[in-house]
């Protein structure tokens, strides 16, 4: 039984650890969810795809640095301490966020501007990589044995709910910059989305100040009072047979899976659904935030589960629930969205056409809103931008969008979806810091447990999105080939898992 | 049990040689049909970052036909 004390002392180490990793999880997201933005802003202009594929590879930088960060950022938090190394990746990432918001656009400093947000992008990834272990090494080792899935799933909630906070918070600017939604929208592209970057900084101000009030973890006390730290946690990790076959086992057997499986449900269905099957930008992040919304409580339900049954089962059914049902599930998304077998309902199509007037260039811009409404209920909206010069002369049409918005019964068929996908991703995320943190001893445990963490979630999960759509450009025939990545994945993954993994939970973390 | 873990260790040494090659194979077609400073780049970074993770499945193969997974360990003392 734990006292009274004791029970606040580990909802006190939960909340200051949570909070911290959920912000650098913000940080790292709103970079992510803001690609397009970004690729105008830094990027040359000249070729939207190598634009946007530019900042995709500035995202998967991010990610492929993660591992790094967990070497780096590992070996410190093995050496001096888990509390000093994870308020120190928080002050990095949170700086570089600040940077980010503050860095000239390419049209001012040119080449400059590139280079810096790669570097600070690279910064915000060793961070990361070394943030996660740290939190989740911290929570367990404060934990008591029978209760150590549940408490480290409150660390497992924290990427999901960054990646929450971070649609938040893009979507309230992105609406109250103007009293004009499109207005707001052109502001928030061309200096707003600054916003996110700085209000970082705030965030993390306040979690420093929680952690700095944190006592180191017991268990590193005590090893460190003993004279028992690791002198060299890299080599000790990964030089050492027993510990390597553990790192490999950890990585071939869950986090690579897992990894491929998170990012599935969360970044790969946001990009499906807004440039796939066209749905609006709104809606996108709507669907995704009532999904995220109702499935992460389960973070905690699988991570209490996996107390009593054991971590391995709970996450191979996550991995094959994803390697079963991704391909039905994505097919459905299709559907939902699809418009092919209704006819228009002419009643309620119209056109608007709004003129933007001359702004002393000799030249209107004239926004034309072509909005056809299906029998299904799906509302397909066409924009396309002319220039009107004063002379009388009609250019051709500048940009030309097409979104969907989908009626109030498909919005929910398309949040079951996401739901379900979220799911998968509460089943083979919740357990994973215990299971983890059981695997390896406390003297190399932050480095050990770092490494595979990041290997499977940085580089196979963090580059699902990217590999997805790469797939898409080569094979143009079938709208789900990206899907091809994560099943084969997880699917290896779970194979490896299940033959090998034990399904034993270890009592003893204090070894 | 045990000797499926160690069958499977050949599997998995075979199939991280076959992974990599196609992979290799797949960012030299690639960067042929376009050769652009972004297909360079992008295939250029899978081919450099998978290098390492092949290397470790190949010694997790290697591992599992050895037998080392026949036992994993119930204690720290065991690790290190």
């Amino acid at each position: 039984m734990q006292s009274i004390s004791e029970k606040k002392l580990i909802r006190k180490v939960i909340f200051a650890s949570s909070v911290g990793t959920l912000i650098e999880w913000y940080d790292f997201y709103i970079f992510g969810s803001l690609a397009p933005i970004i690729a105008s802003q830094f990027f040359p202009k000249t070729n939207p795809t190598a634009a946007l594929l530019s900042t995709l590879a500035t995202f998967a930088a991010g990610f492929i640095v993660r591992p790094f960060g967990a070497l780096v950022f590992g070996r410190l938090g093995d050496k001096v301490g888990r509390k000093y190394t994870f308020l120190l990746t928080l002050v990095l990432m949170g700086g570089s966020t600040f940077a980010i918001g503050l860095i000239p656009g390419y049209e001012k400093i040119g080449f400059l501007a590139p280079m810096l947000v790669l570097l600070l992008r690279l910064i915000q990834g060793l961070a990361l990589g070394g943030e996660y272990g740290g939190a989740a090494t911290y929570v367990a080792e404060h934990a008591p044995t029978n209760r150590r899935g549940y408490f480290t799933s409150w660390i497992q909630t924290t990427a999901t709910l960054g990646l929450l906070l971070s649609l938040g918070i893009i979507l309230i600017t992105r609406k109250s910059l103007a009293t004009d939604p499109s207005d707001s929208i052109r502001v928030f592209e061309d200096w707003g989305w600054r916003i996110p970057f700085w209000f970082s900084v705030v965030l993390v101000g306040m979690s420093i100040y929680i952690r700095l009030k944190m006592h180191e973890s017991p268990m590193f006390t005590k090893l460190k009072a003993e004279g028992k730290t690791s002198v060299n946690p890299i080599k000790e990790s990964l030089m050492h047979k027993a510990n390597l076959k553990m790192v490999l086992l950890a990585l071939f057997g869950a986090t690579m899976g897992q990894g491929v499986v998170w990012y599935t449900g969360q970044f790969y269905a946001q990009t499906f659904m807004e440039n796939t099957i066209k749905i609006d930008f709104e809606q996108t992040r709507t669907i995704l935030i009532c999904a995220i919304v109702v499935a992460t409580p389960l973070f905690i339900f699988f991570g209490n589960l996996s107390d009593k049954i054991g971590r391995k089962w709970i996450i191979m059914v996550g991995l094959l629930s994803a390697v079963v049902l991704y391909r039905p599930i994505y097919h459905q998304m299709i559907n939902v969205a699809s418009v092919t077998d209704s006819k228009v309902d002419n009643s309620k199509t119209h056109i608007d056409r709004v003129l933007k007037p001359n702004s002393g260039n000799g030249y209107s811009l004239q926004n034309t809103s072509t909005f056809t409404v299906y029998e299904n209920g799906i509302t397909e909206k066409k924009i396309h931008v002319d220039t009107l010069y004063s002379s009388g002369v009609e250019m051709p049409q500048l940009v030309d969008k097409v979104s969907k918005e989908l009626p109030t019964d498909r919005y929910w068929m398309m949040v079951a979806l996401i739901f379900l996908q979220i799911l998968f991703v509460t089943m083979s995320y919740g357990p994973i810091a215990a299971f983890l943190v059981e695997l390896f001893p406390t003297k190399i445990r932050y480095t050990s447990m770092s490494l595979p963490y990041h290997l499977g979630n940085g580089v196979f999960g963090g580059l699902t999105p990217f590999i997805a759509v790469l797939l898409g450009t080569m094979y143009t025939g079938d709208l789900l080939v990206g899907l091809w990545y994560p099943i084969i994945i997880a699917g290896f993954c779970l194979l490896i898992g299940s033959l090998y993994l034990s399904n034993k939970t270890d009592n003893n973390v204090n070894d | 049990m045990n000797s499926i873990k160690k069958f499977f260790g050949i599997i998995w040494m075979l199939l991280g040689v076959a992974t990599y090659g196609i992979l290799v194979k797949t960012a030299l077609t690639q960067i042929s049909i376009k050769p652009t400073t972004d297909t360079i780049v992008q295939w250029s970074i899978f081919v450099i970052i998978f290098l390492p993770i092949t290397i470790g499945f190949l010694i997790f193969g290697w591992l599992a036909f050895k037998g080392a997974y026949d036992h994993l360990p119930s204690s720290s003392d065991e690790i290190v």
